[in-house]
Formats: structure tokens, sequence, C-alpha cells
């Protein structure tokens, strides 16, 4: 009991991180064209304006697309530098490794206008390539970290054994490495998902009115007027965000529980 | 172990192919191939771009140095520096204040018990920073609920929207997460006994914990602090819907100066400033958590 402030504490603490997710939820619900807290009445009708209105359905659409694309990538193109970094023996690795991780520390905007500079020259403002490349880099780090982590922890006389036994390199790798370091790259991939997926301040750059995201289309609707719509917009986002955590939640107890 | 392995295949520079030692070391070489297709896309679509920034700032319109004399003789780039390093602080400070105790609690608390509070302070991590700010305009709004809350308790109305404390409130919650989780890796390494063998030298409790054990909790609060600070100097989302235009921060100003004025030169400047500011943090904090460490290790 000598301990119930410091409880008392967390739960206020609790409530006021959590706060702001929940009350996006019934605000999309209200019946009124306002955002006024707490609704009076209940209507579907928002969700029913977000699905069509085509501005809000392409940047949904925009967005899971440029997030699919994105995840594919970066799980690839991380997954191998991982191996890289993990296996490789040669000078300067660890520049590398600091060079990947790089993009987590320099500030969004001074990417954004970076790139907003190089995509006015190359003609990729708007582009599905350029938003492509753009989160790709962006959501590098965050494949390469978690998969990283799992080679290290990789005990490779697998590898060996299976080697031994007659397998070919790449063999051994599709059929002994892969499975063990999957949740690594799974957490991976769901990071990369999540960042392209949320990521506002370089899409602000790099859109145009042919693409834009759905952050960015939720931006310009904040700036401009109080349309519940947007309500509805976020909670989307917050559903498709929360199915992931729980995936991710559910790959992490599994390795907890294979290690 | 690696200095010895890579001696062989790496030292000459003249070696040929052909001779075992450079054999051995070329199986050891070719995984460095893996890494190159993220190398190039890195530097074609993150070196590149971010060097035409430095580029731009030291040549556009003119090279040299006018945009940086531009920049630090203006009062109102110097303010937007200023707000920008002290709203940083301010989230630092209380995102320290209020993580502190909740990391403390983690320590203490049961497997259940354990698990709810990482999830809650897991939630604005999953949260969209997007859909998060939205909620803060709508929480802050003068007729929002927290106003509808204060004023049920006969507090007056708080102008919380478009104010540097509205926009603190905001980000410290978003930046928990990175204050919290290493303050709890460090504090859970904590061996509780240093706190029972100081009261039973004599210290009441509070003394053992301010002298025993937020002492060794130090390295957490380095790291924590340093996550938060730097985040919070980058913000842009956050402080341009929550804040007040007439004081913005530098990534607004840096926003302004490309997008709406096309002084590419002077945003390249103020980008140049703000990155300089975050990597000399950066330094800081890496010698410190050195230093640190070291004088621990003795």
């Amino acid at each position: 009991m000598r301990l119930l402030p410091l409880w008392l504490f967390c739960a206020l603490i609790g409530v006021w991180l959590v706060a702001p997710a929940l009350i996006v939820v019934p605000l999309s619900l209200t019946d009124k064209a306002s955002l006024a807290f707490p609704p009076t009445g209940w209507s579907m009708r928002w969700y029913a304006n977000f699905f069509t209105d085509p501005q809000w359905v392409r940047s949904l659409l925009d967005s899971l697309q440029v997030a699919a694309a994105v995840t594919v990538l970066a799980t690839v193109l991380g997954t191998l530098a991982a191996l890289g970094l993990t296996r490789a023996r040669v000078r300067g690795l660890s520049l590398a490794n600091g060079a990947l991780l790089t993009p987590i520390i320099v500030p969004g905007v001074v990417v954004a206008i970076g790139l907003y500079g190089v995509f006015l020259e190359l003609r990729l403002i708007g582009t599905f390539f350029g938003f492509l490349m753009a989160h790709t880099i962006l959501a590098l780090p965050f494949v390469v970290i978690p998969v990283a982590a799992s080679l290290r922890g990789f005990d490779r006389r697998y590898e060996q054994a299976a080697s031994v036994l007659g397998a070919g390199r790449l063999t051994a790798f599709r059929t002994v490495t892969l499975p063990l370091i999957a949740p690594g790259i799974a957490s991976g991939a769901l990071f990369a998902f999540v960042i392209s997926f949320d990521e506002v301040v370089v899409s602000l750059f790099i859109q145009s009115p042919y693409l834009r995201t759905l952050p960015v289309q939720m931006y310009s609707s904040v700036t401009r007027d109080t349309d519940p719509t947007i309500a509805a917009a976020a909670t989307l986002i917050i559903l498709t965000t929360t199915v992931l955590a729980v995936l991710a939640a559910l790959i992490l107890t599994r390795r907890n529980r294979a290690s | 172990m690696t200095l010895l392995d890579s001696a062989p295949g790496t030292a000459g520079s003249g070696r040929t192919p052909d001779t075992a030692p450079a054999r051995a070391g070329a199986g050891e070489r070719r995984p460095a191939l893996l890494l190159l297709p993220a190398l190039l896309l890195l530097l074609v679509f993150f070196g590149v771009p971010l060097f035409g920034t430095v580029w731009r700032a030291f040549t556009d319109p003119q090279p040299g140095l006018a945009n940086f004399a531009w920049f630090f003789e203006t009062p109102a780039n110097l303010d937007a520096l200023g707000r920008t390093f002290s709203t940083a602080a301010w989230v630092t400070l209380f995102a320290l204040l209020l993580g502190y105790p909740y990391a403390y609690a983690m320590t203490l608390a049961g497997r259940r018990g354990l698990t709810v509070l990482t999830l809650l302070v897991l939630v604005p991590f999953w949260t969209s920073l997007m859909v998060r700010t939205f909620a803060w305009v709508i929480l802050m709004q003068d007729t929002g609920l927290i106003n509808q809350a204060l004023g049920a308790m006969g507090l007056g109305p708080l102008h919380l929207i478009r104010t540097q404390s509205g926009v603190v409130v905001a980000m410290v919650q978003m930046l928990m997460p990175f204050m919290v989780l290493p303050l709890y890796a460090v504090m859970s390494g904590i061996d509780r006994r240093h706190l029972l063998a100081a009261r039973s030298l004599g210290a009441r409790p509070i003394t053992a914990f301010w002298q025993v054990y937020v002492p060794l909790s130090l390295p957490g609060v380095a790291a924590g602090a340093l996550t938060v600070f730097i985040n919070a100097l980058g913000f842009y989302v956050t402080p341009a819907l929550l804040g007040s235009p007439q004081d913005s921060l530098l990534s607004q100003e840096i926003f302004t100066q490309v997008n709406g004025l096309l002084e590419w030169g002077r945003g390249g400047a103020m980008g140049v400033v703000l990155l300089g500011m975050t990597l000399a943090l950066l330094a800081m904090g890496a010698l410190t958590l050195r230093f640190g460490g070291r004088r621990r290790g003795r």
C-alpha cells in the first residue's frame, strides 16, 4: 500500500498516453457535421463519406500501394544488408553500419528538402517511384536493426551442419537460416509498412495532386476544415496499425518462446 | 578477434587473389557485396539529397556564407532557434519527470503489470503521428474535452492550442516511449540489494534512493534524454498543426523558406544549423555515455 501513489500516478500517465487514440473513434461515429465531443448521436455517415469521396479513397489506395511496395523492397534490401553486416569481414563495416542507420538521426525536414530538390530535377515529384525510394530509405534502418539482431543470435553451426549433409549454400540458407531468422525479418517488414504508412513530412514535399498518401490528405484536411471524415480516416489508420501491432506482438512472443 | 581475422584479407594492397591467405579472405569478403544494393540506394536517395542541401546553403544564390550571415543576423531566426531549443528542452524535462517514476514502477510491477505498463507506453508509438496530432488538436480546442473538464471542476478555460505549452504537452506524449524504454532497460538491471545495503548501513529510504539508485540509473537517463531531445528538435507536424504560426520552430521555418518562398539557400542554411545541432548533441551524448561507462567500469 506504500506504493499506492506510484500506481495512481502510472494510471494517470496511462490515461494520458491512450486518450488521444481513444477519442478519435467516437468522434468518427458522430451524426453531426462537427467534431464536438462527446457526440450527441451516432451514425456511419462519415465512413460512407470517406468511401465515396474519390480523394480520400485514392489517398488510401495510394498509401496502401506505396507501403506494400516499400515493405517488399526495404525488407529484401535490409535483409541482404544485415547479412552483409554480420557475415562479411572487411574494413569499413562499422562505417556501412553507421551509414545505414543515419536516416533515423537526420531531422525529417532536412531529408525532405534534400529529396524535394533532387526529385524536382529528376521529375520524380508525385510519382510512385519517388515515394517508393523516399520511404524505403527511411524504412531501411528499421529492417536492418531487427534482422541483424536475429542474425547475431543465430548459431551458424546449423548452416555448417546443413552443408556437411550436402546442401548447397542457397539451399542451406533457404531451408535452415531463413526459417530461423524469419521472426526478425517479419518484424522488420512490419516496421517498414508502418513507417511508410505513417510518414508525413517527406511526403508533404514530394506529393502532387495526382499522388498523395493518406497522412498527407489528413494533414491538408486538418489545416483546412473540421469535417469529421478526418476522424473516420484516423480510425481506419488506428485499426490498421492496431492489427499490425497485435501481429508484431504475436511474432515477438513466438520468438521469445523459441529462444 | 575480428582484427586478426580480417588482417590477411585486407592488409595487403598489391596481393594477387590466387595466394592462399587472400582466398581465405575472399570467402569473408564476398558477403560484403550483399550490402551494395542498400548502400547504393542510400547514396542516391539520401546521400546526394543531403549533400545537395548543404551545397545550396553555401552556393545559392551566390557562393559564400551569405545565407548563414542572414540566418544569424535576423532576430526572427534566432528567436526560432531559441524556441526550437527551449521546446526540446521542456519536452525532455517533462518526459524525464513523468517517465522516471513510470519506468521505476515497471521494475516493481509483477509480470502482468509489466505487460500492461509496457503496452500503455507503446500505444503512442504505434498510433500514427498524424492521428495523434489530429486528436490533440481536437482535445485542446477552446471548447474541447480538456477545457470542458476544467470547466466542470470550476477552473477557467485554458488556451492550449496555438501555444507552446500545448505543443509541449502533445510532444511529451508522443516521445514518452523513447524516454521510458531506455530508462526501464537500465533500471531493470540495477540490483536492488544495493538499496538494502545502504539501508542497513543506516541510510533513510530517500537518501538511499538518491545516493545509490539514481546514480546507477544515470546511463538510462542520458540515453532517454538524448533520444527525446534529438527527436524533439526535428519535429514538424505537431508544432505546425498545434502551435501558433508566430511561434514557429526551425523545422517550420525551413519548410516555409523552401516550399513557400523558394529560398533554397536560406532553407538549406537553416537545415545545416538544425543538422549541426543534432550531430553536436549526439557526439556529446556519445562522449558522456562512454565516459560514464568507463567510470562505472573502474
